[in-house]
C-alpha cells in the first residue's frame, strides 16, 4: 500500500500525482508495489537477479513507462538491474527515479543499473530524477549506472536530475552510438551541506554520422564536492559536443575533467567547461528589479538548473 | 524629486576623481539627457543613483527621503530603475521570465508582447528565448530596455540605450521613449550621444571631468554645438583650432 509519504516521493521523482496511466512498475523498499502492462509494453521480473525487463514492441508510438523506486525505511540496501528493449521504430517516454526518505540513523542505499537497447530508428526520451529526504543522520546513497546502445538512426534523449537530498552518489553513464544514431544528455545537479557527487559520462561514437550532445549544469553549495568526467570517443565520422557549466558557492569544490578522444580523422569533437560563481552583474540586475540578494541568487540558480 | 547633493566618487590607489562635487535636482515627469565625452562620469552617476556604486561623499534625496545608504533593492522598491549599458546574460532564464520578474510578476502575455514590440522585437520570436549567449548584443539590449519599461517607475535611468542597436530599431526606440514621456509620470534620465535622443530632452546635462559642465535646453545645446562646428577657436588642443591657428599664424 502506498501511503501519503510514498505519494509525495512519487510526485517528486516521477511527477506522479496518482497511479499512472499506461505501463508502470513501482518498487518500494526492495519489493514490487505495483505493476501494469499494456498491449505494447510488457514488464517481466528477472529470474536470475533483482530487476525487471521492460519490453516495448516495435512501432509503439506515444506511450510511456513509469518505473519509480521509493525507499522509506532506514538501513536498506537495494540493488536492481533493469533492461529496456525499445523496439524498432517506436517513440516512447520513460520516467525512472528514486526517492529515499530516510528517517533513521542507518544509511539507505539504492544502486541501480539501467540498460537500454534502442533499436533501429527508435526514439526514446528518458527522465531520471533522484531525490532524498528525511531527518535522520543516516545517509541517502544512490549509485545509478546507465548503459545505452543506440542502433542505426535511433535517438535517445536523457534528462538526469538530482537536486539536493542525495548525500553520496556515483553516477556512471555509458553510451554507444551506431550509424546516424543521436544522443542528447541533459544533466542537472545540485549538492549542498557535505554531499558528494561523482558523474562520469563516456560516449562512444561508433557509427558514421552519429552525434552526441551533453549539457551538464551543476551548482555546488556549502561544503559539498562534485566531480565530473566526460569523454567523447569518436571512432568514425561524427559530431560531439560537451558543455559543462558549474556554479560554485561557499566552500564547495568542483573538479571537472574533460576528455575528447578522436580516433578518426572526421571526428569533430568539442568540449566546453566553465566553473565560476554567480556573476555580480546578474545579481545586481535582479536586485535592481526589486529582489533581495538572496531572492536574486535563488532565481538565477533555479533558471540555471531548469 | 531626486536630489544629488555634492556627490563625489574616488577610486583606486591614487584616489582618482570619477565624480567631483556633483549637485543636481531632477524634477518629476521631465526627460533628461546626460551627454558629454567618454570618461566624464555619466555612467558612474547613473550607477550612484541606482545604488550600484556608493559615493565617497555627498547625499542623495528621493522625494525628500535620504536614500544615500539605501541598497539597490530598497531603491528599486521605491521606484528607481536602471537599464544596463552592457546587460548580463542568464542561462536558463527566458525573456518572459525576466519580463515577469521586472513587472513584479504582474505582466500577462499580452503586456509582455506589447513591451517587446515597443523595443522593436517580434514577441513571438523572442518571448520564449533564453536570455543567454544565443542573443546578439542588440537583442539583449532591447530586452534590457523592455525590462525597465515593464516596471512602474518613478525614475528610469537608461545607460546609452543606443549602443549596439541598429539604426532602424533605434528609431522605434526613440519613439518609445517619447511615448513613455508623454503618457507616464516617470522621470526619465538617458545617457546618450544620439541626436534623436537629445531631441527628446527637456533638459540636457553636459558632463565632463566628473562634473556637471552645463545644464541647458536642447535648442541651446544644438546651437552651441553648431557654433563650435562652424567657428572653433578653442585653441591648440583642438584639431580644428590647430588648423585655424596654423592658418592665422601662416
Amino acid at each position: 500500500m502506498l501511503n501519503s509519504l510514498d505519494n509525495e516521493l512519487l510526485e517528486t521523482i516521477a511527477d506522479l500525482h496518482e497511479i499512472p496511466m499506461g505501463a508502470y512498475n513501482i518498487r518500494k523498499n526492495g519489493q514490487k508495489e505495483g505493476r501494469n502492462v499494456t498491449a505494447n509494453i510488457d514488464i517481466v521480473s528477472k529470474t536470475d537477479k533483482d530487476g525487471i525487463d521492460i519490453i516495448i514492441k516495435p512501432g509503439t508510438v506515444g506511450e510511456s513507462v513509469h518505473i519509480p523506486v521509493i525507499m522509506s525505511a532506514s538501513g536498506l540496501n537495494d540493488t536492481v538491474y533493469n533492461t529496456f528493449e525499445i523496439g524498432e521504430g517506436s517513440d516512447v517516454f520513460i520516467v525512472a527515479g528514486c526517492g529515499i526518505h530516510n528517517p533513521g540513523e542507518e544509511d539507505s542505499e539504492h544502486d541501480g543499473v539501467h540498460e537500454f537497447f534502442v533499436r533501429k530508428g527508435a526514439k526514446m526520451k528518458y527522465v531520471e530524477k533522484h531525490y532524498g529526504e528525511g531527518g535522520g543522520k543516516g545517509k541517502r546513497i544512490m549509485n545509478p549506472k546507465t548503459i545505452i546502445e543506440v542502433e542505426e538512426d535511433g535517438v535517445a534523449e536523457l534528462e538526469m536530475i538530482q537536486i539536493k537530498g542525495v548525500d553520496d552518489t556515483l553516477r556512471e553513464t555509458e553510451i554507444r552510438l551506431h550509424k546516424n544514431a543521436k544522443v542528447v544528455v541533459t544533466e542537472r545537479l545540485l549538492t549542498f551541506r557535505d554531499q558528494f557527487a561523482d558523474s562520469r559520462i563516456v560516449i562512444e561514437l561508433l557509427g558514421e554520422g552519429s552525434s552526441a550532445q551533453v549539457i551538464s549544469r551543476s551548482v555546488a553549495q556549502d561544503d559539498s564536492v562534485q566531480k565530473f568526467y566526460f569523454n567523447l570517443v569518436g571512432k568514425n565520422k561524427c559530431m560531439g559536443h560537451v558543455e559543462c557549466d558549474s556554479i560554485i558557492m561557499h566552500n564547495a569544490k568542483v573538479y571537472s575533467t574533460p576528455e575528447i578522444s578522436a580516433l578518426h580523422e572526421d571526428a569533430n569533437l568539442i568540449h566546453e567547461a566553465a566553473i565560476g560563481k554567480i556573476a555580480s552583474d546578474q545579481l545586481i540586475k535582479l536586485m535592481s528589479l526589486g529582489m533581495t540578494e538572496r531572492e536574486a541568487e535563488d532565481r538565477i540558480l533555479a533558471g540555471f538548473l531548469h | 524629486m531626486l536630489e544629488l547633493k555634492n556627490i563625489s566618487l574616488n577610486v583606486g590607489k591614487d584616489s582618482k576623481d570619477i565624480l567631483n562635487d556633483v549637485s543636481f535636482d531632477f524634477d518629476s515627469r521631465k526627460l533628461y539627457v546626460i551627454t558629454g565625452p567618454n570618461g566624464g562620469g555619466k555612467s558612474s552617476l547613473a550607477k550612484i543613483i541606482m545604488g550600484i556604486y556608493e559615493p565617497t561623499q555627498g547625499q542623495i534625496l528621493f522625494e525628500g527621503e535620504d536614500i544615500t545608504n539605501h541598497d539597490i533593492t530598497q531603491r528599486a522598491k521605491l521606484g528607481i530603475g536602471y537599464a544596463f549599458q552592457q546587460p548580463p546574460r542568464f542561462k536558463g532564464i527566458k525573456v518572459r521570465d525576466l519580463l515577469k520578474m521586472a513587472s513584479g510578476e504582474t505582466a500577462d502575455y499580452k503586456h509582455m508582447c506589447a513591451l517587446l514590440q515597443d523595443v522593436g522585437l517580434c514577441s513571438q520570436d523572442y518571448i520564449d528565448r533564453e536570455v543567454d549567449d544565443s542573443l546578439s548584443g542588440g537583442e539583449l539590449k532591447r530586452i534590457e530596455i523592455a525590462t525597465i519599461m515593464a516596471r512602474d517607475l518613478k525614475v528610469a535611468v537608461f545607460d546609452e540605450p543606443e549602443a549596439g542597436i541598429d539604426l532602424w530599431s533605434f528609431q522605434k526606440l526613440a519613439e518609445t521613449f517619447k511615448n513613455i514621456h508623454e503618457k507616464h509620470d516617470t522621470t526619465i534620465v538617458i545617457i546618450s550621444h544620439q541626436e534623436r535622443i537629445l531631441n527628446l530632452a527637456d533638459e540636457v546635462i553636459v558632463m565632463a571631468d566628473g562634473k556637471v559642465k552645463e545644464v541647458t535646453s536642447k535648442e541651446n545645446f544644438f546651437a552651441d554645438l553648431e557654433r563650435e562646428e562652424l567657428d572653433c577657436m578653442c585653441g591648440l588642443d583642438c584639431s580644428k583650432g590647430v588648423d585655424k591657428n596654423v592658418e592665422l599664424i601662416g
